[in-house]
C-alpha cells in the first residue's frame, strides 16, 4: 500500500502579531512549523505503516524552505518526500492548491490512500482535502478520529461530527482528513534523523506536474483577497471587583442586562 | 509572479515596504522594487494610497456567461426533524443580499421523509422558493450524494450565490460542490455583503483571528461561502410568502461510494458545544476531574454545555470531545465563561468569536483577560459556588 500525506508549513501562530502602526501582519522572525493537524496525519499514516508495511510519501506545496518540514516528517519515519515548488504556485487559493497537490498524487501513480490534517491553522479552511478528492475522483471522509480495516480490505473510519459519531466504510483509493484523536505524533528517532539528513528530496514544478502556468498559483485561483485588516478590538472590558458575593451579584446583573440566554 | 508596481503612480513613500510581511519591497530611486519573496498576499495593495500597487488577475476558468446566473441560494441544514439554526441565520443574510440584487432567495432542502413544515419554516425566514429533493438515499448524509444533487440543481438553475453553514457537514461537502463546479469557495465567513457590481464580499478571520480578510470570486459563478454559525442574526419575516418545489434528480446523482455503517448521536448534552448558547469552560485551574462537577452544575442551571482547555483534557479530567481551541472545537456561543483557563492563543482562537466572554481567574495577569469582555479576578472555588447560589436565589430555588 502507498499512502500520501499532505502537509503544510505554517507560521507558528503563537508568535504572529499585528503591527500596531500599520495594522498588518508581522511575519518576520516568526518561526515556521508543520501545521499541527498535519502531524496527526503523518502519525495516522505511520501507524498504518507499523501494521501493514505500507510506503508513506509526504507532499507539500511551498517555497524552497518548506523542504525543512518534509525532512522533519522523514525523521519521524516517513519513507519519501516530494516538494512541490515553483514561482508559478505563488498566491494559490484552495482550488489552485488542490489542483497542484492532486496532480502530484496522480504523478505518484500508485497511491491508495491520501491523508490530510483536518485543516491548516493559518487559513482554517478545511477545503483542500475535499477539493483534492473531488479532482482525483475518489471518495473521502473528513474529521476522522480513528481508522480500522474491514476484512475485505476497505477502510472503516470513525468521524467526529457536530452531532456525534459516524462510522463510514470507504473503498480504496480514498482520502481522509484527520483529527488529533488518531494518535499522539511520535518523536523523531535517531535512525530516521540520520536518514532524513541525507535524503534527496525531489522538487516538482508546474511543468513536472503537467500543469500549465495559468492553472496554478494566483492565475489558477478563483478567489482573490481584496482587503486585509485588523479585527476591531474589544475596548469595553470591565473588571468586576469586591467580595465573591458582590462579584457574583455584579456578574449576574451584567449577564442579565446583556440578555444572555439561560441566565 | 509578484505584485505589480505602476511606476507612474508610485511616489516612493515607502509605506508598502514597511507593511510587507515578507520584506519583499525595497525602496528604489524612482519607484519601489518587488523581489521574488512576494507571496501575493495583497497587504501592500491596501496600504498604497496612490493606487500604485496591484496583484495579477486571478483565473477565469472555463468560458461562461456570468450574466446567466441569478438568485441567492441557501443550503438548508436540518437534523432531528427541525431546521438548523444556522440556516435561519443564512436566510436572513441571504434576504439582504437578494434584495440588493433584486433577485429571489431560495432554500435547498435535501433529505428523506421531509415534512412540509420544514419548508414552511424556511419561507417564514425569508425564502421565496424552497427546492426540495426527497429521496431515501439522502436519509443519511454522504458527501458524494449531497454534493452531486446540489451540483445538479445549481447546473440547471444557475444561482449567483450559494451559502451554507460552516458546520461539520457544510464544511465537508460544500468544497466538493465548489470543486465540481470549478468555482471559488470561501470558508467560515463572519460577514457578507455585496458590491454594486455584484461581487459577494466575503469577510473571514485568518491567522487564528489575528487578521480579517475580505475575499471575492470575480470570474466564476456561483460565488460560494460557508458561514460561521451564530454570527448572523435570524429574522422571521411576518406574512412572507413563498412556494415549495419538489425537484426530481437523475438516479446517478444519488450514488455514493461511501457506506454509512452507523450514526451515533452524542449522548452527553453538555458536549454539544457547537450548538450551545452558553459554554462554561474549565482549565488547569480546576485542579482535578471532580471539580468539573461545579461547571456541570452551572451549565445545567443555564442549559449550557461544558468546555475545556487542552490542559484540562491532557490531564484526563474531561474527555476530548469537550475541548475548545485550535486542536479542539471552534465555538461562538452567546456566552463563553472561561474558568481557571490561562488563555493561551491556541485556546483563544477557538472561542474569540463568542458574543460575551467572561473570564474567571485568580491571576489578574492571565492573558485570558485580554479577550474577555468581563473579568472576574477571584478564586474559582469560592466564586463559582457563590455565583450558582446567586442564580438559584434569583429563581427562588434553594440550593
Amino acid at each position: 500500500m502507498h499512502i500520501a500525506v499532505c502537509i503544510k508549513q505554517v507560521p507558528d501562530t503563537r508568535n504572529v502579531r499585528i503591527d500596531p502602526d500599520t495594522h498588518t501582519l508581522v511575519r518576520q522572525g516568526v518561526e515556521s512549523i508543520i501545521n499541527p493537524f498535519d502531524l496527526f496525519a503523518v502519525e495516522a499514516a505511520l501507524r498504518i505503516k507499523d501494521d501493514t508495511d505500507a510506503k508513506v510519501t509526504a507532499l507539500t506545496m511551498g517555497p524552497p524552505q518548506a523542504e525543512e518540514a518534509l525532512r522533519e516528517t522523514l525523521s519521524r519515519g516517513v519513507d519519501e518526500a516530494v516538494l512541490l515548488s515553483d514561482r508559478a504556485f505563488a498566491g494559490s487559493d484552495t482550488w489552485a492548491t488542490s489542483t497542484t497537490l492532486a496532480a502530484a498524487v496522480r504523478k505518484l501513480a500508485d497511491v491508495d490512500l491520501v491523508i490530510c490534517g483536518k485543516q491548516a491553522v493559518d487559513g482554517d479552511t478545511a477545503q483542500v482535502g475535499p477539493e483534492m478528492a473531488t479532482l482525483l475522483d475518489i471518495p473521502y471522509a473528513t474529521l476522522v478520529r480513528s481508522i480500522e480495516w474491514t476484512s475485505g480490505g476497505d477502510l472503516k473510519v470513525t468521524r467526529q461530527t457536530d452531532e456525534g459519531i459516524e462510522i463510514w466504510k470507504l473503498p480504496l483509493p480514498s482520502l481522509i482528513t484527520v483529527l488529533k484523536e488518531v494518535g499522539e505524533p511520535r518523536m523523531p528517532s535517531l535512525r530516521h534523523k540520520m536518514r532524513a539528513k541525507k535524503a534527496q528530496i525531489p522538487v516538482w514544478g508546474a511543468a513536472d506536474l503537467g500543469l500549465s502556468p495559468d492553472s496554478v498559483g494566483l492565475c489558477g485561483s478563483y478567489t482573490q483577497v481584496v482587503r486585509v485588516f485588523s479585527p476591531p478590538r474589544r475596548s469595553d472590558r470591565v473588571f468586576i471587583e469586591g467580595s465573591v458575593e458582590e462579584q457574583a451579584e455584579a456578574l449576574y446583573r451584567y449577564l442579565k442586562e446583556a440578555k444572555v440566554p439561560g441566565i | 509572479m509578484k505584485a505589480i508596481v505602476d511606476k507612474k503612480k508610485c511616489t516612493v513613500c515607502g509605506v508598502c515596504s514597511d507593511a510587507c510581511p515578507m520584506g519583499a519591497i525595497t525602496v528604489g530611486e524612482t519607484h519601489v522594487d518587488i523581489s521574488d519573496d512576494c507571496t501575493l498576499c495583497g497587504i501592500c495593495v491596501d496600504t498604497c494610497e496612490f493606487g500604485a500597487l496591484s496583484l495579477p488577475q486571478v483565473g477565469t476558468g472555463p468560458e461562461e456567461d456570468l450574466g446567466l446566473y441569478s438568485g441567492v441560494w441557501v443550503w438548508a441544514e436540518w437534523r432531528d426533524g427541525s431546521v438548523h439554526r444556522v440556516s435561519h441565520e443564512l436566510l436572513s443574510a441571504g434576504r439582504m443580499l437578494a434584495d440588493k440584487r433584486s433577485a429571489p432567495l431560495c432554500a435547498v432542502l435535501l433529505g428523506s421523509g421531509l415534512k412540509e413544515n420544514l419548508s414552511r419554516e424556511l419561507i417564514t425566514f425569508g425564502a421565496d422558493v424552497v427546492y426540495v429533493v426527497d429521496r431515501p438515499e439522502l436519509a443519511r448524509f454522504t458527501d458524494e450524494a449531497y454534493a452531486n444533487v446540489l451540483v445538479e440543481l445549481i447546473r440547471t438553475r444557475k444561482p449567483e450565490i450559494l451559502l451554507a453553514g460552516a458546520t461539520s457537514t457544510g464544511r465537508s461537502f460544500i468544497p466538493r460542490v465548489a470543486a465540481s463546479l470549478r468555482t471559488g469557495l470561501t470558508a467560515d465567513c463572519t460577514e457578507l455583503d455585496i458590491s454594486e457590481d455584484g461581487h459577494l464580499l466575503q469577510t473571514r478571520p485568518a491567522f487564528g483571528g489575528n487578521v480579517m480578510a475580505t475575499i471575492i470570486c470575480p470570474n466564476r459563478r456561483p460565488q460560494m461561502a460557508t458561514v460561521r454559525p451564530r454570527v448572523m442574526k435570524p429574522l422571521v419575516i411576518a406574512g412572507h410568502e413563498g412556494r415549495i418545489e419538489n425537484v426530481s434528480v437523475p438516479d446517478e446523482c444519488l450514488k455514493s461510494r461511501v457506506e454509512v455503517l452507523e450514526v451515533i448521536p452524542e449522548q452527553d448534552q453538555t458536549a454539544r458545544l457547537t450548538e450551545a448558547e452558553v459554554i462554561i469552560s474549565g482549565g488547569r485551574g480546576l485542579r482535578k476531574a471532580e471539580n468539573f462537577a461545579l461547571l456541570q452544575e452551572l451549565a445545567g442551571l443555564v442549559g449550557g454545555a461544558v468546555g475545556a482547555s487542552r490542559g484540562a483534557v491532557e490531564e484526563g479530567w474531561i474527555c476530548p470531545s469537550h475541548q475548545v481551541g485550535q486542536t479542539g472545537r471552534t465555538v461562538a456561543p452567546s456566552l463563553y465563561m472561561a474558568v481557571g483557563i490561562a488563555g493561551a492563543i491556541q485556546h483563544v482562537v477557538g472561542m474569540q468569536g463568542s458574543k460575551f466572554i467572561v473570564a474567571v481567574n485568580k491571576d489578574p495577569q492571565a492573558p485570558i483577560f485580554d479577550v474577555a469582555g468581563c473579568g472576574v479576578v477571584a478564586d474559582l472555588f469560592e466564586f463559582l459556588p457563590a455565583f450558582i447560589r446567586k442564580i438559584r436565589q434569583e429563581r427562588g430555588e434553594t440550593s
